[in-house]
C-alpha cells in the first residue's frame, strides 16, 4: 500500500502496539539543552535510574548563554542551569558541546551541521522547534521535561499516531521572497491552530527548490501552525547536505545510507488526512503585526480593521493586540518605525540567512536609532561567516556581532527589547512579552529584517534585491 | 503523580483564546532547576504591573475566584513553546482541571504527565461555561471517571478523553515505571533496528 513519509517512518519505529494504547516509538536521537533537562536528570537520580542510551544523546547549551563577554555569566540562576547542564552530562556519559566548545550552538542549528539530524530518524529534544529538523525526512518534535525524563531512561515514548497532512507549496517563489514568507504567509492564511492534533509534509515545486537551510526555517515554524511536527520528503538536496558531515554515515556506508534514505520520499499515490494548497507566486514579504505568528500580511498591506473579522472574539483578539503593539487599524505596514533589528533564532540564523542579510547591508549604514544584533545560530556558522567577512560587512553598517545562542528570540539572556521598543526579528515567535516585558516583535525574514535596520521602518526588501543582483 | 478523579470548585473564566505558554510563565521563571514552586509566576505579567502589584482586573486576583482548582479558557490553550514548567506552574498555583474547547499538543500531553486533567469541551459549551463564570461564581463538579463536568444548576456536560491517559491520570501512574514492563520488546527493538555507521 501507498505511504507517505510520516507513516514510514512511524511505523518503523513502533517498538509495541496494543489496542487501546498508544504506540511505544522507538526514540533515534534526544538532543538536550539546559533549561528543560535539569529536572529530568533530578528524576532519574531520585528513581535511581540511568540514561539507556547515552550514545543517542547529545547535549548543549542555548538558551541561556550570553552572545557577548563570554565565558561570564552575570546571571546567577541561568549560570546554576547552564553548569548543572554540564554537571548531568559528565555524571550520565552524555557528549556535551560546552560554552566554549566548537560545536556548541542553538540545538536545531548544530544537529544538523553536525549530521547528526539524518533522514527516517525520529528525533526529539525538550524545545518545540524540534520540528526544524523534519526538513531532512526525520519525525522530529519537541516533549516536555517528563517526556524528556521518559526517553533518557527507556529511549522511547508513548506516542498516539496523528493523522497527517499535506501542504502543498505550487509554482516558484517570487524573487526577494523566502523560505520565512513562505511558512509566514501559510500560517497567515490558516491560523495557528491549522496544524493542531497533526503532522505535516510540506510539499511542491515551491518547497523542492529550496536548499536545506530554507527547508529548516520552514519546519522549524510548524509548530507555530500548531503541528505536532513538519517534514519534507529527502531528496538529492538532502543527501548532498549530508555528505562529508562528522556523525553522518561513514564514507563507505554512505550511498547505502542515501538510497535508504531516498526510498523514505512519500510514494506517489499516497494520501494523507488533510490537504491544503497555496501558490508561491501569491506570496509577498511578511511582517507580522500582532501577538501571534498568523497576525501578519504583506508588507504592501495595511493593518487590518475590525471590518476583516466576522466573529465578536476575533474583533476583540485584533484589539487586544493592536493596543499592545502599539499600532492603529488601517495603518500601513511601511509606515511601522523600528526600534531594534534581531537576525538569528533556530528560524533564520544559517550562513545562508547571514549572507542574505548580509548583501541588503552592505556598505549602508542602519538607521539613526536603530539597534541591530546578528547573532549567528552555532560557533561554527560564526567561524564561516567571519571567514567570509560577513562579520565586518554587518559591523561596518552598525550592527553588534555576537557569540551563538538563542539570545533575543526569547531573551532568557541579557539580549532584551526594552518595554515599549520595536524588533524586527528573524525569529518565531511574537506572543506578547517574547522578546522582553512590554516588547514589541515583528517577525520577518533575514532579508526584510536588514532592510528594515537601513531605512528604519518595515520596506519591500523587492526593491533592494531587484536593484542590486 | 497524584491520582485524580472528582474536583469540586469554582472555575476561573479565562476568557481568551490561544494562551500561549509565554504568557503561562514567562521566560524569566525558566531558569530554575526545580520542578516546584513556579504558581507564583503563573501568568505573571497578566498577574501583576511594573511594579509588581496584583493587577485587580485580572481574573485570577478576582476574590471569587480564590481557591479555584479548574480553569476555563479559549481555544488552542497552551500553544507555543514545550515549557513544562506551564504545568508545573498551574498545578502549583492549584489547578487540577483546564477546560477548553481545544489544546496545543505539547501542553495537552505534559498535562497527563503532571496528573492534570485537560478537558476538550465543544466552544459553545465552553462559552456557556464562561459566561455563567463571568456573572458570578459558578461552581462544578469534575468527574474523571464518570466523563462529566456538571454545574450547580444541574447542567451536565460530558467529555471524551483517552482511556489509556484516564487510567493514567486516575491511578497517578508513573509512566516510566509502566514502560519498563516492556524492556524485552525495546531491548528487541534494537537488535533490528536500522542503523548506518
Amino acid at each position: 500500500m501507498a505511504k507517505n513519509i510520516i507513516e514510514k517512518i512511524w511505523d518503523s519505529h513502533v517498538v509495541y502496539e496494543e489496542t487501546g494504547k498508544p504506540d511505544l516509538l522507538y526514540i533515534d536521537l534526544h538532543l538536550i539543552h539546559e533549561v528543560t533537562s535539569p529536572q529530568a536528570f533530578e528524576g532519574l537520580r531520585l528513581a535511581g535510574r540511568k540514561v539507556r542510551r547515552p550514545d543517542l544523546c547529545f547535549a548543549t547549551m542555548d538558551h541561556n548563554v550570553p552572545t557577548k563577554n563570554l565565558p561570564t555569566i552575570n546571571d546567577p540562576i541561568a549560570k546554576k542551569q547552564i553548569m548543572t547542564l554540564a554537571e548531568n552530562a559528565k555524571e550520565f556519559g552524555i557528549q556535551l558541546a560546552d560554552i566554549g566548545h566548537p560545536d556548541q550552538g542553538i540545538v536545531h542549528v548544530i544537529g544538523p551541521e553536525l549530521g547528526l539530524t539524518q533522514p527516517g530518524k525520529t528525533i526529539v529534544c525538550g524545545d518545540s522547534h524540534t520540528s526544524t529538523h523534519g526538513a531532512f525526512g526525520a519525525l522530529a518534535f519537541g516533549i516536555g521535561t517528563s517526556e524528556v525524563e521518559h526517553v533518557l531512561s527507556t529511549q522511547t515514548l508513548w506516542q498516539t499516531k496523528p493523522p497527517t497532512m499535506e501542504i502543498r507549496v505550487n509554482g516558484k517563489l517570487g524573487v526577494g521572497v523566502s523560505a520565512k514568507d513562505i511558512i509566514l504567509a501559510i500560517i497567515a492564511k490558516w491560523g495557528i491552530g491549522i496544524g493542531t492534533g497533526h503532522i505535516v509534509e510540506y510539499t511542491g515545486e515551491a518547497i523542492r527548490n529550496l536548499s536545506m537551510e530554507e527547508r529548516m526555517t520552514i519546519c522549524n515554524m510548524s509548530i507555530e501552525a500548531g503541528a505536532k511536527a513538519g517534514l519534507i520528503s529527502p531528496d538529492q538536496t538532502t543527501v548532498e547536505f549530508l555528505r562529508g558531515r562528522r556523525f553522518a554515515p561513514s564514507e563507505g556506508n554512505f550511498e547505502q545510507a542515501a538510497q535508504y534514505w531516498l526510498s523514505l520520499a512519500s510514494d506517489a499515490d499516497c494520501s494523507y488526512d488533510v490537504v491544503l494548497e497555496i501558490d508561491a507566486d501569491e506570496i509577498e514579504p511578511i511582517v507580522t503585526w500582532g501577538t501571534n505568528p498568523s497576525m501578519g500580511t504583506g508588507v504592501s498591506k495595511t493593518v487590518p480593521t475590525s471590518n476583516d473579522y466576522e466573529s465578536e472574539s476575533d474583533k476583540a483578539a485584533l484589539q487586544k493586540a493592536l493596543a499592545y503593539m502599539g499600532l492603529e487599524e488601517g495603518q500601513p505596514i511601511s509606515s511601522i518605525d523600528i526600534q531594534h533589528v534581531f537576525i538569528g533564532s533556530c528560524t533564520n540564523s544559517r550562513l545562508s540567512d547571514l549572507r542574505t542579510a548580509a548583501s541588503i547591508v552592505k556598505g549602508k549604514t542602519i538607521a539613526p536609532g536603530v539597534k541591530g544584533i546578528v547573532v549567528p545560530g552555532s560557533w561554527s556558522t560564526k567561524k564561516a561567516a567571519e571567514e567570509e567577512g560577513l562579520d565586518q560587512i554587518f559591523l561596518d553598517a552598525g550592527f553588534e556581532w555576537r557569540e551563538s545562542g538563542c539570545s533575543a528570540c526569547l531573551g532568557m539572556n541579557e539580549d532584551i527589547i526594552p518595554s515599549g521598543e520595536r524588533c524586527a526579528s528573524t525569529s518565531n515567535r511574537n506572543f506578547e512579552g517574547r522578546q522582553g516585558a512590554g516588547a514589541r516583535t515583528h517577525l520577518v525574514s533575514p532579508a526584510m529584517a536588514a532592510a528594515a535596520a537601513i531605512e528604519g521602518h518595515f520596506v519591500d526588501v523587492r526593491k533592494y534585491v531587484t536593484q542590486e543582483v | 503523580m497524584e491520582p485524580i478523579n472528582i474536583v469540586n470548585s469554582v472555575i476561573t473564566p479565562l476568557d481568551r483564546k490561544n494562551v500561549d505558554t509565554d504568557q503561562i510563565i514567562s521566560k524569566e521563571f525558566l531558569k530554575r532547576i526545580e520542578r516546584t514552586g513556579f504558581g507564583r509566576f503563573l501568568f505573571y505579567h497578566w498577574r501583576f504591573d511594573e511594579q509588581g502589584n496584583e493587577n485587580p482586573d485580572f481574573v485570577l486576583n478576582k476574590p471569587e475566584y480564590k481557591g479555584s482548582q479548574i480553569l476555563v479558557a479559549q481555544d488552542n490553550f497552551g500553544c507555543g513553546s514545550s515549557r513544562e514548567h506551564a504545568p508545573w506552574a498551574i498545578l502549583d498555583y492549584g489547578f487540577r482541571v483546564v477546560i477548553a474547547p481545544s489544546f496545543a499538543d505539547i501542553f495537552h500531553n505534559n498535562c497527563f504527565k503532571n496528573g492534570i486533567l485537560p478537558i476538550k469541551l465543544t466552544e459553545a459549551e465552553c462559552d456557556e461555561i464562561l459566561a455563567k463564570g463571568l456573572q458570578g461564581p459558578y461552581d462544578v463538579e469534575v468527574n474523571l471517571e464518570a466523563q462529566t463536568v456538571t454545574g450547580t444548576d444541574g447542567k451536565v456536560y460530558s467529555f471524551n478523553i483517552d482511556p489509556y491517559y484516564k487510567q493514567m491520570l486516575l491511578n497517578g501512574w508513573d509512566e516510566i515505571s509502566l514502560t519498563f514492563q516492556y524492556e524485552d520488546q525495546i531491548n528487541a527493538f534494537e537488535e533490528k533496528r536500522i542503523v548506518f555507521k
